[in-house]
C-alpha cells in the first residue's frame, strides 16, 4: 500500500498531525496498535488527573467546552476528548495495527505492520515518550521478596501488599502516588533526587494561567539554556484536585510520609540514600521563587497587580532541617514494595534508521529527526517549546512540523520533475 | 555620567570549560579520567601520600610537580601530630571542591567575588573507630559547611551560587552518595 505519510500512533499528538495533514490535503494514514488514545485508556493509574486545567485542553480545531474549565481531567475524560477529536474530522486511523518495522526504502520509507506494509515518503513518530519505565540500575538490586512496581503497571494502592512502600522519585507522578499510597494506610518513604517544586495556584490563579499567559510555555527549544537538561527534568510537583491544593515535600512530610535522599544503591537488602537532600531542596526552592519573581515582574509590566492577589514567596522546604535517614534495611524495616517513579522512555525498537545517540535517545531538532529526512517525532517533553510537554503543545508543534513536512514533500516532487 | 562595565574576573576560564563540555559531547570517551594517589607508611600513624600523574582526554598527564600530603593523628590519640588527620583532609577536600565550584559558577553567572571563606565541621563519635559501640558508625555523623561570601550579588543569587556549586561538586557527591570501593592486596 502507498501513502504520502504514515503517522504512528493515534494519541492527541498523532491526531493533531493528522488534522494538519488533512487540512493540507496530504494523503496519510494513522496506524494505532490499540484504540484511539490507547495509552490514556490502558496505561494510566486510576486516580490520574492532568497537571493542566481543562481550559488548557485544546487541540487544533477542538477545545474543552465542558462545565468545569478550571478542573483537571481524568485519563478517561482525556481519552473521550481525544476519541471525539478523531471522529470530528474523520481521521484515517487504522486501529488494532501494530508497527513492527520502519526502514528506509527507495526515496522514502517502508512501514511494516502486523496488518500489511505501507510505502511512504514521510513518517511521523507519534507513539509517545512514555512507553516503557526508565528504571535506574539499582532496581536490579531490590531484594527478591520486595515487589517492584512502576507507574505503568500500578493502578491503585490495592495493587500493593500491606506494608511499607518505598517510592523512588519525586516528580508529579512520584509525589502523587506517594500521597495516595500513604493515605491507603501503607506507610510510605519517598526517595527524592532533583525535583521541580511549583505551587498549584499563585496569587489566586492556577500556576498554568501564569506560565501560559506570561509566555513561559511558549519559550522555544532554541531559546532554552541547556535543552538536554531541561528535557530530562522531572515533571513539576503538582496534583489536580477539586480544592486545588499544592503538594510538596513538606505537605507530604506533614501527612506522615518519610522523606529521604536519592536512592544510591542497595547492598545486602540495605538501601542507601544520598545525604545531599538538603541541597536538592534548596535548589528547588530557589528555582521556584525565581519563577515567581519572574511572574511578578510580568504582572507589573502587564498592569495586572490590581487584578490578582498579592505576591507570595514559598517557604523554604523545612524537612531538611532534620537529619535525613541515610540507610534502611528493606526487609527488617518491613518494606514490601518499591515503586520506581523514575520516568519513562519511548519504545523505538521497531525503528531501523540509526537515529539514536549513544544513550538511546532519538536525535532531533524540534521534532525533525537528524539523519533521516522525512522522519518527524512529536509528543516528547519540550520538543519544540515548553508547552510541548502538555496537550496544548500539539497545536503549534503540529502546525510547524506539518509545514516542514509539506516542504519536504514538495522538495521531493520538484527534484523528481527536474 | 557613563558607567564603565568592568568585566567579571574571578580568575576562572569559563570559555575553556564550556569549550571542553562541547568537545566532550562529541567524543565522550575522552571524558573518562582516572585520578591516582599513592601512600607510604612512615612510622606509627604517620604516612606520606603523593599525587603526580593522572589520565584523561585519552592520554596520560603529569602535574607540574609531585604534591605530597603528610597525615598523622594528634597527640591526644598518642600520636606525634606530624600531619592533619585523614578525616580533616577529607574536609579540606570538600571545602576546596565547593570553593572552586563557587568561583566557576560565579564567573559563568557574571558575579564578581571579593572574598569566599568556607568553614567546615565534621562530627564524629570515636567509639565507632575504636570498635567500642557497634551502633556507632566510623565516619562522620554529620558535616556542616558555612560559606561567608562577599560578592556583587543578591543574597538569593549567592544562595543559588552555593547550591549550584554543591550540585556540580565531585567531592560533595563522593561524600553524600555511596561509592563502590575495592581494596586488594598485591
Amino acid at each position: 500500500m502507498r501513502t504520502a505519510v504514515v503517522v504512528i500512533g493515534a494519541g492527541h499528538n498523532g491526531l493533531a498531525m493528522s488534522r494538519r495533514l488533512s487540512e493540507r490535503s496530504i494523503d496519510h494514514v494513522v496506524i494505532e496498535r490499540g484504540e484511539v488514545a490507547n495509552s490514556w485508556r490502558t496505561e494510566r493509574w486510576d486516580s490520574l488527573r492532568l497537571l493542566t486545567p481543562n481550559w488548557l485542553t485544546r487541540l487544533p480545531g477542538r477545545a474543552y467546552d465542558g462545565p468545569d474549565p478550571d478542573g483537571y481531567a481524568s485519563a478517561v475524560e482525556v481519552a473521550t476528548f481525544v476519541d471525539g477529536y478523531a471522529t470530528q474530522f474523520s481521521a484515517p486511523v487504522h486501529t488494532g495495527t501494530t508497527v513492527t518495522a520502519v526502514r528506509a526504502a527507495g526515496e522514502g520509507y517502508e512501514v511494516t505492520t502486523d496488518q500489511g506494509r505501507w510505502h511512504c515518503a514521510a513518517v511521523v513518530i507519534a507513539s509517545g515518550a512514555c512507553n516503557l519505565p526508565a528504571l535506574p540500575l539499582v532496581a536490579a538490586d531490590v531484594p527478591p521478596d520486595v515487589a517492584v512496581h512502576t507507574p505503568l503497571s500500578y493502578r491503585s494502592p490495592g495493587d500493593l501488599e500491606p506494608g511499607r512502600v518505598l517510592v523512588v522519585g519525586a516528580s508529579a507522578t512520584g509525589v502523587q502516588l506517594a500521597d495516595e499510597i500513604h493515605r491507603s494506610g501503607r506507610p510510605v518513604t519517598l526517595s527524592v533526587g532533583e525535583h521541580v517544586r511549583l505551587p498549584r495556584t499563585y496569587r489566586g490563579r492556577d500556576i498554568f494561567w501564569w506560565t501560559d499567559r506570561a509566555g513561559i510555555l511558549d519559550e522555544r527549544h532554541e531559546e532554552i539554556d541547556d535543552i538536554v537538561r531541561a528535557r530530562n527534568l522531572p515533571s513539576p510537583q503538582l496534583i489536580g484536585t477539586s480544592e486545588r491544593r499544592s503538594i510538596d515535600l513538606d505537605t507530604l512530610a506533614a501527612s506522615g510520609v518519610e522523606i529521604v535522599g536519592r536512592l544510591g544503591r542497595i547492598v545486602d537488602r540495605v538501601a542507601q540514600f544520598s545525604g545531599a537532600l538538603a541541597n536538592t531542596c534548596t535548589l528547588a526552592d530557589l528555582k521556584a521563587n525565581r519563577l515567581l519573581t519572574r511572574l511578578d515582574d510580568w504582572a507589573v509590566a502587564q498592569g495586572l497587580d490590581g487584578e490578582v492577589g498579592p505576591p507570595e514567596r514559598l517557604e523554604p522546604t523545612s524537612i531538611t532541617a532534620t537529619r535525613p535517614v541515610l540507610e534502611l534495611d528493606l526487609r527488617r524495616a518491613g518494606f514490601r514494595s518499591v515503586l520506581f517513579a523514575t520516568g519513562y522512555r519511548p519504545d523505538l525498537s521497531w525503528l531501523e534508521p540509526s537515529v539514536v545517540d549513544r544513550k538511546g535517545h532519538i536525535r532531533h531538532s524540534g521534532g525533525v529527526v537528524d539523519g533521516a529526512p522525512g522522519i518527524y517525532v512529536v509528543g516528547y517533553p519540550m520538543l519544540r517549546r515548553r508547552r510541548s510537554s502538555y496537550i496544548s503543545g500539539a497545536i503549534s508543534d503540529s502546525a510547524e512540523l506539518a509545514q516542514l513536512l509539506h516542504d519536504h514533500l514538495d522538495k521531493r516532487v520538484s527534484m523528481k520533475s527536474q | 555620567m557613563a558607567t564603565i562595565d568592568t568585566p567579571v574576573d574571578n580568575g576562572v576560564n569559563t570559555e575553556a570549560l564550556l569549550g571542553a563540555r562541547e568537545a566532550l559531547g562529541v567524543s565522550p570517551e575522552a571524558a573518562a579520567f582516572t585520578w591516582r594517589a599513592s601512600c607510604n607508611w612512615v612510622h606509627g600513624t604517620h604516612s606520606t601520600s603523593t599525587v603526580q600523574g593522572f589520565s584523561g582526554l585519552g592520554t596520560e598527564h603529569q602535574h607540574k610537580k609531585t604534591f605530597t600530603f603528610e597525615a598523622d593523628h594528634p597527640e591526644c590519640f598518642a600520636s606525634q601530630d606530624i600531619g592533619a588527620t585523614p578525616v580533616e583532609t577529607v574536609l579540606a577536600g570538600l571545602a576546596s571542591c565547593l570553593t572552586a565550584g563557587v568561583a566557576a559558577v560565579a564567573q559563568h553567572r557574571g558575579i564578581q567575588l571579593r572574598s569566599v571563606v568556607a568553614t567546615l565541621e565534621g562530627d564524629m563519635n570515636i567509639l565507632g573507630i575504636l570498635g567500642a559501640d557497634p551502633d556507632v558508625r566510623n565516619g562522620f555523623s554529620a558535616i556542616r559547611v558555612r560559606f561567608d561570601i562577599d560578592a556583587d550579588a543578591s543574597p538569593d543569587d549567592i544562595r543559588a551560587l552555593v547550591a549550584q556549586s554543591q550540585k556540580r561538586s565531585a567531592v560533595f557527591d563522593i561524600i553524600t552518595n555511596p561509592t563502590a570501593v575495592t581494596v586488594e592486596v598485591a
